[in-house]
């Protein structure tokens, strides 16, 4: 896509990695307390991949996802995105923080952050949900910010909910819309962190159908899930994590279809004994 | 039926002067509030200390001897040092300004505990969300944080007004003719202390209840888009 080869142009004066790589994560540590949660992982994620982050709870899958933005604070190992290294240093105390705070949210604006538990701005209307950071972050004028949220909000099937507030909305409709503000940003990658594990089973499905749509359009993708079937049908890789390591990765059907590590056999079967 | 002997005016002199240094004092107390709540949540240990300082002695004082203190004794204390330093001055400070300030600085304590409340109710996950989309700490507050704490903040805040505006009474000790003051001239005059400080009682009262209409039209304001339960 064009804004991550801009990225990649050669102004930036962070090591670049190759070209057509939109994320790259490398040696990833996390640890909160004496529980070590990542222990040192890996992961590239090309243009238009889709990736599923797979793992039991307590894998650290999250933990990989919301390093990536930052929202939780690596103790060690190199985040880029779209070329870009997210500087860190250590502070007094020795932990690792970001050097350059601003740096880190003109990053999150390309980064287009789903959550489990939705997080819509409860205080404003669903179409203003979706305006509020391309107004603030973006510096977009109101009006084509509107235009584009009600395109997105079309597109995610809430054109009648434009003057909801989100308590008045299923929790299916709330996701969506959260989907369409983190769009609305138009993101180079979008991090989506059990998008549907919140949801009532018959909830389940529209919003699927939404994420996967958005697979279609070539976006690039990475989904924690616990939907395998999904994750089969949609991602091109799937990673697979186990105790803050990457136990087993690859072409999603192939990995899905016949897992080689007993982990995530065993995994599988536990996930198609629940269903 | 109360027959104000002509002072009816001076009554609603010291009315408005009452709504004024009340107005005055509660927008000091919410200033006062939110920087409170921020240095008490902040990171840093100066800002807690601060800020637990502040509360702790503000709530622990009676308010009538901080008005006394702050009108009586702050100007003679620095009278005194300017005169151990050689200069000699007058320092007179302005009742309505002491007023204001000394409640200001009284129930902005109180409404330090109440925007902290607030402020810790409104869900992490919305603040994660808008940092996730690049939002900064300022834009982050400002935009998402500060209106929902409003929800969480004015059932609190309109107590601390409610208090504030019968404390007010306290600076009539210190010559500000607000109501309490102006009535107890008037029933002096007059021999007639029922009737002033009665009608007084009413114009508080009727303070209160203008004040809770206006509260609860604020807070359906505040709760837009909450569901009732």
């Amino acid at each position: 896509m064009a804004q991550a080869l801009e990225a990649a142009t050669p102004q930036q004066e962070e090591p670049r990695a190759e070209p057509g790589v939109a994320l790259q994560v490398t040696d990833l540590f996390k640890r909160f307390g004496d529980l070590e949660v990542l222990k040192g992982v890996s992961l590239t994620a090309y243009e238009h991949d889709v990736i599923a982050i797979l793992g039991a709870s307590g894998s650290g899958k999250s933990t990989l996802l919301r390093c990536i933005n930052l929202l939780e604070v690596p103790d060690a190992g190199e985040v880029h995105v779209g070329g870009e290294l997210i500087r860190m240093r250590t502070d007094r105390r020795g932990q690792a923080v970001p050097a350059d705070r601003r740096q880190v949210d003109r990053i999150r604006a390309r980064l287009g952050m789903v959550f489990q538990q939705f997080n819509l701005w409860s205080h404003l209307t669903v179409l203003q949900n979706v305006v509020e950071a391309p107004i603030h972050v973006l510096g977009l004028p109101r009006r084509e910010a509107a235009e584009r949220a009600r395109a997105l909000l079309d597109k995610v099937g809430l054109a009648d909910k434009h003057d909801y507030f989100p308590a008045h909305l299923s929790g299916g409709q709330e996701q969506r819309a959260a989907i369409a503000r983190a769009l609305a940003m138009e993101p180079d990658v979008m991090l989506f962190d059990e998008p549907t594990s919140a949801l009532d089973p018959e909830l389940v499905g529209e919003v699927l159908k939404v994420i996967r749509d958005l697979a279609e359009e070539g976006r690039t993708m990475l989904i924690v899930t616990h939907e395998v079937g999904f994750a089969r049908d949609v991602s091109s890789r799937t990673v697979f994590l186990h105790e803050g390591q990457i136990e087993e990765e690859g072409a999603s059907r192939a990995v899905l279809d016949d897992p080689q590590s007993p982990r995530l056999r065993r995994f599988l079967s536990g996930q198609r004994g629940d269903a | 039926m109360l027959d104000l002997k002509g002072y009816g005016w001076m009554l609603w002199q010291g009315l408005e002067l009452t709504i004024l240094v009340g107005l005055a004092a509660m927008a000091l107390a919410l200033g006062l509030g939110l920087l409170g709540a921020w240095g008490k949540l902040a990171q840093g240990r100066a800002g807690r200390w601060a800020a637990g300082t502040y509360t702790t002695v503000i709530r622990g004082v009676p308010e009538l001897l901080l008005i006394l203190l702050v009108y009586y004794g702050v100007p003679t204390l620095i009278q005194d040092i300017a005169e151990g330093a050689g200069h000699d001055i007058i320092l007179d400070i302005n009742p309505f300004v002491a007023g204001v300030i000394t409640i200001g600085f009284i129930y902005g304590a109180f409404a330090t505990e109440v925007f902290r409340g607030a402020f810790l109710a409104v869900p992490r996950g919305q603040i994660e969300a808008a940092r996730a989309a690049g939002m900064g700490q300022a834009l982050t507050f400002r935009r998402i944080v500060l209106p929902q704490m409003w929800r969480f903040a004015l059932p609190g805040l309109g107590n601390v007004w409610l208090v504030l505006i019968k404390a007010t009474a306290l600076i009539s000790v210190i010559q500000l003719e607000e109501l309490v003051r102006n009535a107890d001239i008037a029933a002096r005059a007059t021999k007639l202390p029922f009737t002033f400080f009665f009608v007084v009682s009413l114009f508080f009262l009727g303070i209160t209840i203008v004040s809770m209409v206006v509260q609860r039209r604020a807070e359906v304001w505040a709760n837009r888009g909450v569901r009732r339960a």
